[in-house]
């Protein structure tokens, strides 16, 4: 009979589901975040499997049973209500979703990509002695440029950050939208232009990870990855100071050659930064007699150049109402726009705790 | 900012600018050997079809019975059949998808270069939502709603032809882009910046906007339609509880087009000011924001995906309780369970991109509210299985479709509410884990709905069952065949392999890709099975022909008139007492009235609508090739052609008594010698 065919097929999945296992990074990640991502996966398809098994075993145990053929089943052609099925079947998949739905409102604050880690790992908390490293990460058309605003140094499709420290990840775009996502460390966030996202995540073993962007962004998107490395402190230092005697140094001019839309970049450091470089890529003025993002709109208080702001950005202007957000409405608060002046510092997404 | 529209019209003022726009010959495909071969397939099978056509001398028919017709069931029809031609399109698209991640790897680059593939995917999802699904929903509520709430046509016949021919309009720009020209190379929902004059500078998005806006029109027409003609033209005694659980779910469905299409017009509208005159809505640095044109287009396409479950869900209803031969099971739930979607369905737009740096809060709200949608799902699930429970079914293909509708659908809702909780969407998104699951549940719910759906009204549409054996192959085909494409991709999803790729690195990732393509060609052999069943079908039309126009033993009042029915559906206005109104009135002795005829009010023909939708399209390629003087001119004859149609009097016609008094006692000596 066709039918049991079915639930043998069914049977059958997760054991492709394990087959992949040794693969699927998704299910073996080994940064804390993608970790707990992992784990709140499994228990939200545990938690739905519990109604989703029955529903498909009764589907095929009716069709199988009160097939025509069989006349030792009851027919009753005018039953078609019962008070207390109607109950089960709503209140089942009810208790579902609220079990599920308390699951996602507590995960969703606590993993929001906004929000400062608390912990290093399940046994591990973040200490306050930990300073988080901060990197800032554009999207060109179709490559990823990296900024270490500490350590003075740049890089392309190449990122590395030691094993166990917190990474404060800032994202931009230069062109269109890309989605930054290393599925061993921490779930994506989109890069967007003239907008900052922002990402924390730690990676927990040293290893060298896939990075790529998730999010289409035109013919040369497929060659659009780089590698993660996690390393030991001592490993990174090292790093850093390869990078630093780099020839090349990282200009207006030198970057806007860059952002010429290039594929499969080969990896490149820069051992020095213009330090405004990435709040004026986010601002869309690189470029000579381009004039910056946020004082486009011409309120006369914000009227200067970013050059002569002389600051970080997201520190250059305070006391924005976040209720100017063209997205306020919409909870948008935790996003930047480039042509909004920013409090100092960002605020953080409303309802998650510090 | 329009000077810059009024500057390019006069940089063109050189005469063949003016006449040709943008168009050169550099825009036929003739160096790119797969598209010029196509082309050329098409062309020789489109010259094979007209000569075929004027052979037989079918233009007259065609014209006249078809074309220009107001009768709602060939208006369906006629969208069936485009929904199908359209379908093996963008099942083409499928299988190059397939085939290109196959073999694209390490320093193998496929056969498709990315310029190609990007219009490749972005082309297949479009036509799939646009020119498949659409149509062929359309068509089935066309064909359906009149026969299920007992009226003669819907409420505005003409609108009717007008709204298939402006969809048809938008179909013919599609299928141009494929040779003159290009597509979009953005994906089907052409987010900006990428859909934006700097990075898409050719007609491809223009393509992509003006065929969608153009088949927009047809299918809010075609939404007020049919909601007018479920609200005003339900036959007497038919209260709101008493109506088909399938013309519920249109009810919603309709109720859904009206009111989210105008959004997805006010994007693309926008989205066109932007790339045509140098508006910066969608700019993140000059004023605007791209995020903007994310919501919009979301607040439209989730209705979208419901616009297209919802009847669906009323076809295996009608299917599940037809071939159970029992009852629904909870009718009122059912109903209840239909509206609360309706409504949920603006709530819940957000989770197509909680990537984008939304607040936990927002993102929360709208995962929990796409959570709270599977409760009236999985209730209608039940109330399947309960249908099924003490009845006697019989597994006619509709019923094999139904069946394995409610065992991959469950499946592919459990992995959206997976997709729901936004943490694991973080890692899922834009995944082939997340290209799994839509397909999983528009696969396995509209598109098993539909194919169940023509199964079980063909007889009705034209007088014969469709072939079983061959229905069979093509249920088995497409089952096992969408396990085979599907399941891998999940798995890849978990692997970490995000969407629209044209070429991948790790080889560890190819046999899933191969098992994948191995799927879609088995889906291919379903199709193959379909259109053999068609033929074979219409060969063996003598045998397998249906008189009593109750092939099924059906509940609803389709059943009632004759099949094919007559133009004017029922030559009495039934009345309705209950639910299941012929059911009812089969077992209720019912007797068949056979004297007593008058004539019957009917609209007629006209061609007004064929000519508005070629002037639409001639109007929507001026726009996409900057020809600024053919668009003038299309434009003011679009004008012309509809001011000139409200001056048509004649309208409507009656059939003489005599002539219904000939088709219904044709009907009575048909039954009586069946018996």
């Amino acid at each position: 009979m066709p039918l049991k065919k079915y639930l043998r097929g069914l049977l059958l999945l997760p054991a492709l589901a394990l087959l992949a296992g040794c693969h699927a990074v998704l299910l073996h990640p080994e940064g804390d975040i993608a970790l707990q991502q992992r784990d709140l996966i499994i228990i939200s398809l545990g938690l739905m499997l519990l109604i989703v098994v029955p529903v498909i075993a009764l589907t095929l145990v009716f069709a199988w049973r009160y097939r025509a053929k069989n006349k030792d089943a009851s027919y009753d052609p005018e039953w078609h209500h019962s008070t207390m099925l109607e109950l089960v079947v709503w209140s089942a998949p009810l208790l579902i979703i609220i079990a599920l739905g308390a699951l996602t409102w507590v995960s969703t604050h606590k993993l929001d990509p906004f929000r400062s880690l608390d912990r290093i790992s399940a046994s591990k908390p973040v200490t306050t002695d930990v300073k988080p490293l901060t990197v800032e990460v554009v999207a060109l058309d179709w490559k990823w440029l990296f900024f270490y605003p500490e350590q003075g140094i740049a890089t392309v499709n190449e990122l590395a950050a030691p094993v166990d420290r917190p990474i404060q990840f800032k994202i931009t775009a230069s062109t269109v939208m890309n989605s930054f996502f290393i599925p061993s460390l921490a779930g994506q966030i989109y890069a967007m232009p003239g907008m900052e996202t922002k990402l924390s995540a730690v990676i927990n073993k040293a290893g060298v990870y896939d990075g790529f962007s998730a999010n289409f962004s035109g013919d040369g998107f497929s060659g659009m990855h780089f590698k993660f490395h996690g390393m030991s402190e001592q490993d990174f230092d090292a790093w850093v100071a390869k990078a630093q005697k780099s020839a090349d140094s990282l200009d207006r001019d030198t970057y806007l050659r860059l952002a010429e839309p290039s594929e499969r970049e080969p990896v490149h450091f820069y051992s020095s930064v213009d330090p405004r470089l990435y709040d004026a890529i986010m601002m869309n003025c690189v470029a000579p007699g381009q004039s910056c993002a946020d004082n486009m709109m011409g309120e006369p208080s914000h009227g200067k150049t970013l050059e002569a702001a002389g600051e970080h950005a997201t520190a250059a202007h305070s006391g924005s109402d976040s209720s100017d957000d063209a997205m306020a409405g919409m909870d948008m608060s935790s996003m930047h726009t480039a042509n909004e002046p920013k409090s100092s510092p960002a605020p953080a997404p409303a309802g998650s705790p510090r | 900012m329009f000077q810059v529209l009024v500057q390019k019209m006069f940089d063109h003022l050189d005469p063949v600018k003016l006449i040709f726009g943008r168009l050169t010959w550099e825009a036929l495909p003739l160096h790119v050997p797969i598209v010029l071969g196509t082309m050329i397939a098409v062309m020789l099978g489109g010259l094979a079809l007209v000569a075929v056509i004027t052979y037989n001398r079918l233009w007259g028919y065609l014209w006249h019975e078809w074309f220009t017709s107001i009768d709602h069931k060939k208006i369906g029809i006629m969208y069936i059949v485009l929904g199908l031609v359209m379908l093996l399109r963008g099942f083409s698209d499928a299988i190059m998808m397939r085939a290109q991640q196959a073999m694209s790897f390490g320093a193998n680059n496929g056969f498709l270069p990315p310029e190609h593939y990007d219009q490749v995917f972005t082309a297949h999802g479009v036509i799939m939502i646009f020119f498949v699904a659409m149509p062929l929903i359309t068509g089935i509520m066309n064909f359906v709603i009149p026969l299920q709430i007992g009226a003669r046509d819907v409420a505005f016949p003409f609108l009717n032809n007008f709204s298939f021919w402006m969809t048809a309009a938008g179909t013919v720009l599609v299928m141009l882009s494929l040779f003159v020209g290009e597509f979009a190379r953005t994906g089907w929902l052409a987010y900006p910046p990428l859909s934006g004059i700097a990075a898409s500078p050719d007609v491809g998005v223009d393509y992509y906007i003006w065929s969608l806006q153009i088949a927009g029109v047809g299918t809010l027409l075609s939404g007020i339609n049919l909601l007018v003609t479920i609200i005003k033209m339900r036959a007497p005694g038919m209260s709101l509880m008493k109506m088909p659980m399938f013309v519920w779910t249109a009810l919603c469905t309709n109720v859904l087009i009206v009111a989210a299409f105008p959004v997805l017009t006010a994007v693309l509208a926008l989205l066109s000011l932007d790339r045509y005159v140098g508006t910066n809505f969608f700019t993140t640095t000059l004023g605007g924001n791209a995020m903007m044109y994310v919501n919009l287009i979301w607040i439209w396409g989730h209705p979208e995906v419901y616009i297209l479950i919802l009847p669906a869900f009323g076809i295996f209803s009608e299917v599940t309780s037809t071939f159970s031969r029992k009852r629904l099971f909870g009718y009122t739930s059912m109903v209840y369970a239909t509206i609360v979607i309706t409504v949920l369905a603006y709530l819940v737009w957000l989770h197509h991109f909680f990537t984008m740096g939304s607040g936990a809060s927002v993102n929360s709200f709208f995962g929990i509210t796409t959570m709270i949608i599977s409760i009236p799902t999985g209730a209608k699930i039940f109330n399947w299985l309960f249908t099924m429970y003490r009845g006697r079914i019989t597994f006619s293909v509709p019923m094999l479709w139904t069946i394995g509708f409610m065992v991959t659908f469950t499946i592919g809702g459990m992995t959206g509410v997976l997709l729901a909780v936004p943490p694991a969407d973080f890692v899922l998104h834009n995944s082939l884990f997340l290209i799994a699951h839509f397909h999983n549940v528009i696969i396995g719910g509209v598109l098993f709905g539909l194919f169940a759906g023509i199964n079980y009204w063909f007889p009705k549409a034209f007088g014969f069952k469709l072939d079983e054996f061959w229905g069979k192959c093509s249920f088995w085909f497409w089952i096992t065949g969408f396990y085979f494409a599907f399941m891998p991709l999940y798995v890849l999803g978990l692997m970490g392999v995000t969407r629209r790729l044209s070429h991948f690195d790790d080889p560890s990732l190819q046999i899933w890709f191969e098992i994948a393509a191995f799927g879609a060609f088995l889906v291919l052999l379903g199709i193959v099975s379909m259109l053999i069943q068609f033929y074979v079908s219409f060969r063996r039309r003598e045998q397998l022909r249906d008189v009593t126009g109750d092939p099924w033993d059906g509940r609803t009042l389709e059943w009632a008139t004759s099949s094919p029915p007559p133009s004017y559906n029922f030559a009495f206005t039934p009345l309705v007492h209950e639910v299941d109104a012929w059911w009812q009135m089969k077992h209720a002795g019912y007797k068949r009235p056979t004297e007593g005829f008058i004539a019957i009010h009917m609209p007629k023909n006209t061609a007004a609508g064929i000519f508005l939708g070629g002037l639409s399209a001639l109007f929507g390629f001026a726009m996409i090739w900057h020809m600024w003087a053919l668009m003038i001119v299309s434009f003011v004859a679009l004008l012309a052609v509809a001011i000139g149609h409200t001056f048509n009097y004649k309208r409507d016609f009656h059939i003489p008594a005599d002539e219904v008094v000939r088709t219904e006692a044709a009907r009575t000596t048909l039954l009586a010698n069946h018996v």
